[in-house]
């Protein structure tokens, strides 16, 4: 018999309640008030008295009112027709709800029941599988979604009946699995899993090293990250933290992209719901949004639900990794989900650590960053989440907890600046301070030598230490005037500059510009590095500045036009001529 | 107050500063109550003990003081007979006028599904070059002033008010100085505008906690206006920093533990809860928030602007140009995100190349300006550029400035010509062979 409760204590969304039999941490449970049941999840037990977060508004909910356990924890609905769908945080499917305003109570079921799938076998009768073992597939927006072997099946099962290929709902049973005990088991399209738990339905996690390309330049040249990597993005606001995960998201090569809005502003969201369903795929041709999903929990909605938003979006990445495919999640805004655990840590009187935030927030926040990742399946295939969350940093200063704690956890920092930003250096990024832990790695410096060239990782060391060096002399100058210094030094900082303008700013808004592909951020690394190794004589330091100005020029004009056109031919023509002018 | 059915209690077991307890049955929470007369709202509920916040203070609260509760959470009576009232944060009448009567609806209610949401894309003018060409707004934005308690925040405040476009102007006054409330009051009765106003103020001299209600008061009857009437509404409130030092009295005197600058550590959710309520509507309603939030000493690292500008879209700065000695709009500081949307888009196709241009030619002059603080000469673009700042922050970035977008594109280009050579300005070859104002040229270079 399912337990049930009344309530007992109310100060504000957290609930005291009086179990009259046992309850599971972070069980979940409905509070019944007027006509609405409210969703809630047990956060404490103390004695008889259990404390829940409620995902809804408690206004007007009173002692004494009946509560409901559910006998599970917080859970998705995992199954074919999730794409192109917006979700909040607990998996609702927005478009089904009712009504310009959010309804307290009303809960969507995040599939379509009646919707027919083409579902093709691919196990066979009598085969031995395991969780996340593929039985069939359905075409879900031209992508083959696989149906699995629910993650829950603990142990090897056998196959004992699975449905001919034809036409299914999520709800029709397509096999019937036998455990080792000889109990048959009907299995249909759709399963269900705790958000809070990782699926570890893969054999092996290997370190990730293949380049996940994002057509940033900055990014991929400089700080690449790779599929089944993690990587993070703080930055004050308008720095453009939101232009450059929106570029992310529309650029990546991933077979799947995952938005969790979480906590930040709806207005962005609405961006993304007008423009992606116009928007072509560059890789595919496809329409962006048959290969997203938005988890929308945007700054206004319910603080609790908006903590289990990120952890419904991973989830969902984790199905989708499972069937073998490149899942690319990207959340904005982590510090929301901190200010999140923070809120209820306050109300539960827990003692503070810094900054007011829970004690364990270092250790939620690389839990939380371990579950992307690149795997191996059992039947030999590979898939990866590669996790990329942005930081909303008080203040703009990167000395608070939630960065010092993702950039323990996370291997690629793309630090977004206050100072590049107010000098339109878009995108944003310090590229001295951000880093790539997998340009280190020799998975990744094998990978990459074949894909683009075996001497790309000494190109871009010798691009960083140019930068650095091009930082070191503008302090010199600074101190000790434009003729104070030699004017070698001036060349060496206008390269710098060369490739600062060239190379690692990007116009987000340019058509051409905004997508670099890996060949052609090649062909301008070689040329610019080119362009840095020779030698060149200036009669006056002001001629330095005249020279290079004009030279970016040149090259921006390069930026604009379409990879090896005309138009690109007569710029690097032009290009050529003005370094044998002044080269020695 | 009290009706024949209702219980009143009158034992109060614990009085605080702000809050009393009370042993009590079946209360909901948010719930409202009086104690003795005075307004208060049901915090916490633990067992059969409630606690209140009384909003003015429990100064002078006896131990046996009557307690009723009203049954229902802060709420507002909603109608078109609104319009031309001043309120206060209760929602009562402070203009001598009638309880007006219509649909009760609680305030701070849900927010709206981010799938029925439109994108914002209509332009709200202002007539202010400073706003509507450097930093255009849009209906369903929220934007604050980033001001010093010095600067005429509310002064411009209220002219964008009158100027824009919209069914009802809707004012949140929090912690407003009684002169600003019979500013606004007189603003907006000269301007004959006083029925599309609503006013809901809160005056310092009004206990602090009152202010809390202001924003929820005011959004609920924006929401009325643009849900069920499709109107387009714009809400003002100020000043924000009132309110969060409100957020924060409440929250110390809870005993929470404070973050950053002593604020709560739900300041960011507490605000977005009110800015978030900006939003298009497709069916033409709309909200529109501008709100102020002041700075201390232009610190805008604190947290209640840091916050804030995470949660809206954009800011805007006043300053004083020394130069032509008024005030202007910082074009340089200031940002609005939704610009991208209506610029060049509903405004003649030049627009964003011409604003970036003349904030990039104003960089120029304030370059040129620190070059001549240290000593050194001036080039001839350097003066040239200088001139060119002063006509540009005199004739367009003032406030004093009320011209429609066109104009204020066709004055950027007769500024341009009067100043630079067509390749000074950096704009696309095509736009300059269209909208160069050669015939006025004047300076000979």
């Amino acid at each position: 018999m399912a337990t049930k409760g009344v309530v007992k204590g109310i100060v504000s969304n957290l609930v005291t309640i009086e179990a009259d039999g046992p309850v599971l941490q972070n069980e979940i449970c409905f509070i019944r008030t007027g006509g609405d049941r409210l969703m809630s999840e047990v956060i404490k037990v103390i004695g008889k008295n259990t404390y829940v977060q409620v995902y809804e508004s408690t206004r007007g909910l009173k002692v004494g009112a009946e509560v409901e356990f559910a006998g599970h924890m917080l859970e998705v609905t995992l199954g074919p027709g999730m794409l192109s769908r917006n979700y909040d945080g607990l998996q609702n499917d927005l478009d089904k709800m009712e009504g310009v305003f959010l309804k307290r109570g009303d809960y969507t079921f995040p599939l379509d029941e009646k919707k027919l799938w083409d579902f093709k076998p691919v196990a066979g009768e009598g085969d031995t599988v395991t969780a996340g073992s593929w039985l069939g597939e359905v075409d879900e927006n031209a992508q083959p979604h696989k149906i699995m072997v629910p993650f829950t099946f603990a142990g090897k099962y056998t196959v004992k009946k699975l449905a001919p290929a034809g036409q299914y709902t999520v709800e029709n049973r397509i096999a019937t699995l036998t455990d080792a005990s000889g109990n048959d088991i009907d299995v249909n399209m759709m399963q269900k899993w705790p958000v809070r738990r990782a699926v570890t339905a893969y054999t092996a996690k290997p370190r990730p090293f293949k380049l996940l390309e994002t057509g940033v330049r900055i990014i991929d040249t400089a700080n690449p990250i790779v599929e089944g990597g993690t990587g993070f993005i703080p930055g004050p606001f308008g720095t453009g933290k939101t232009v450059l995960q929106h570029a992310i998201s529309k650029q990546a090569e991933a077979d799947i992209v995952i938005v969790a809005a979480c906590g930040e502003r709806a207005n962005e969201v609405v961006e993304i719901f007008a423009e992606f369903p116009h928007l072509i795929d560059p890789h595919t041709g496809r329409k962006l949004m048959e290969r997203t999903i938005i988890v929308a929990n945007t700054s206004n909605m319910p603080v609790a639900a908006r903590e289990a938003s990120v952890y419904t979006a991973m989830t969902i990445a984790e199905y989708y990794r499972s069937m073998g495919l490149k899942v690319l999640l990207m959340a904005d805004s982590t510090s929301r989900w901190a200010q999140a655990l923070r809120e209820m840590s306050n109300r539960l009187e827990e003692l503070p650590g810094p900054d007011a935030f829970p004690m364990d927030l270092s250790a939620i926040i690389s839990n939380f960053y371990g579950r992307a990742g690149y795997v191996e399946l059992s039947n030999g295939t590979t898939g990866s989440i590669t996790f990329i969350g942005t930081v909303s940093p008080a203040g703009g200063n990167l000395k608070e907890p939630v960065t010092e704690n993702t950039k323990k956890v996370a291997r690629c920092f793309f630090a977004l600046e206050q100072d590049r930003a107010d000098k339109k250096r878009y995108p944003a990024v310090n590229p001295i301070d951000s880093y790539s832990k997998y340009l280190e790695y020799p998975e990744f410096a094998e990978y990459i030598s074949k894909r683009i060239s075996p001497d790309w990782i000494s190109t871009v060391n010798e691009l960083k230490t140019r930068m650095q060096r091009g930082k070191e002399i503008a302090e010199q100058i600074n101190i000790l005037g434009d003729d104070g210094v030699p004017i070698s030094y001036h060349i060496t900082f206008w390269k710098s500059e060369l490739i600062d303008f060239v190379i690692l700013q990007q116009d987000a808004f340019d058509e051409t510009d905004a997508v670099t592909p890996v060949e052609r951020q090649k062909y301008m690394v070689d040329l610019i590095m080119r362009i840095c190794r020779t030698d060149f004589e200036f009669p006056a330091f002001a001629d330095v500045m005249d020279y290079f100005k004009k030279m970016i020029n040149v090259c921006k004009q390069m930026n604009y036009s379409v990879f090896r056109s005309d138009d690109f031919a007569r710029f690097e023509k032009e290009l050529e001529d003005m370094v044998k002018e002044k080269a020695v | 107050m009290a009706k024949a059915f209702q219980k009143i209690y009158t034992q109060i077991s614990q009085i605080t500063k702000a809050t009393c307890m009370l042993k009590a049955a079946g209360i909901g929470y948010d719930e409202l109550a009086t104690v003795d007369g005075a307004l208060a709202q049901v915090v916490k509920i633990n067992g059969d003990e409630v606690t209140l916040q009384v909003f003015r203070g429990t100064e002078g609260i006896r131990t046996n003081a009557e307690v009723v509760f009203l049954g229902k959470a802060p709420a507002l009576k909603v109608g078109p007979q609104l319009a031309g009232r001043f309120f206060n944060a209760f929602g009562a009448p402070i203009d001598g006028g009638p309880v007006p009567e219509g649909e009760e609806r609680e305030i701070g209610g849900p927010s709206v599904n981010p799938v029925r949401r439109k994108q914002p894309s209509e332009l709200i003018a202002t007539g202010m070059a400073g706003i509507d060409l450097n930093n255009t707004l849009v209906t369903g934005q929220k934007i604050p002033f980033f001001a010093d308690p010095d600067q005429p925040f509310n002064q411009v405040m209220a002219t964008v008010a009158l100027r824009a476009e919209t069914d009802k102007i809707i004012l949140g006054g929090m912690g407003l100085a009684n002169d600003d409330y019979l500013f606004f009051k007189n603003v907006f009765s000269n301007a004959g505008s006083l029925d599309r106003i609503i006013s809901f103020v809160n005056t310092t001299e009004d206990p602090p906690v009152e202010r809390l209600l202001i924003p929820d008061m005011a959004l609920t009857a924006a929401e009325y206006f643009a849900v069920d009437r499709h109107e387009k509404v714009l809400v003002l409130l100020t000043d924000m920093s009132s309110y969060a030092d409100a957020l924060s009295i409440v929250s110390n005197r809870m005993d929470q533990i404070p973050s950053k600058d002593s604020m709560p550590g739900s300041l960011y959710s507490d605000l977005a809860k009110i800015y978030e309520k900006a939003v298009q509507f497709p069916d033409g309603g709309s909200i529109t928030i501008i709100a102020v939030t002041t700075l201390s000493g232009g610190d805008i690292t604190h947290a209640v602007p840091d916050n804030t500008g995470y949660i809206t879209e954009g800011q805007l700065f006043l300053r004083r140009d020394t130069d032509i000695g008024k005030v202007i709009v910082d074009p340089f500081r200031s940002l609005s995100r939704l610009k991208q949307l209506v610029i060049g888009k509903k405004t003649r196709e030049d627009h964003p190349q011409v604003m970036n241009a003349a904030v990039r030619l104003f960089s120029d002059a304030a370059n040129a300006k620190t070059k001549l603080e240290n000593g050194f000469d001036l080039s001839n673009y350097d003066e040239r550029a200088l001139a060119f700042a002063k006509d540009y922050s005199n004739n367009l970035l003032a406030i004093d400035v009320n011209i429609n977008t066109t104009g204020m594109l066709d004055e950027a280009w007769t500024l341009f010509a009067k100043h630079f050579k067509p390749e000074e300005v950096n704009i696309r070859q095509e736009l300059v062979a269209k909208y160069w104002r050669e015939d006025e040229t004047v300076l000979d270079h």
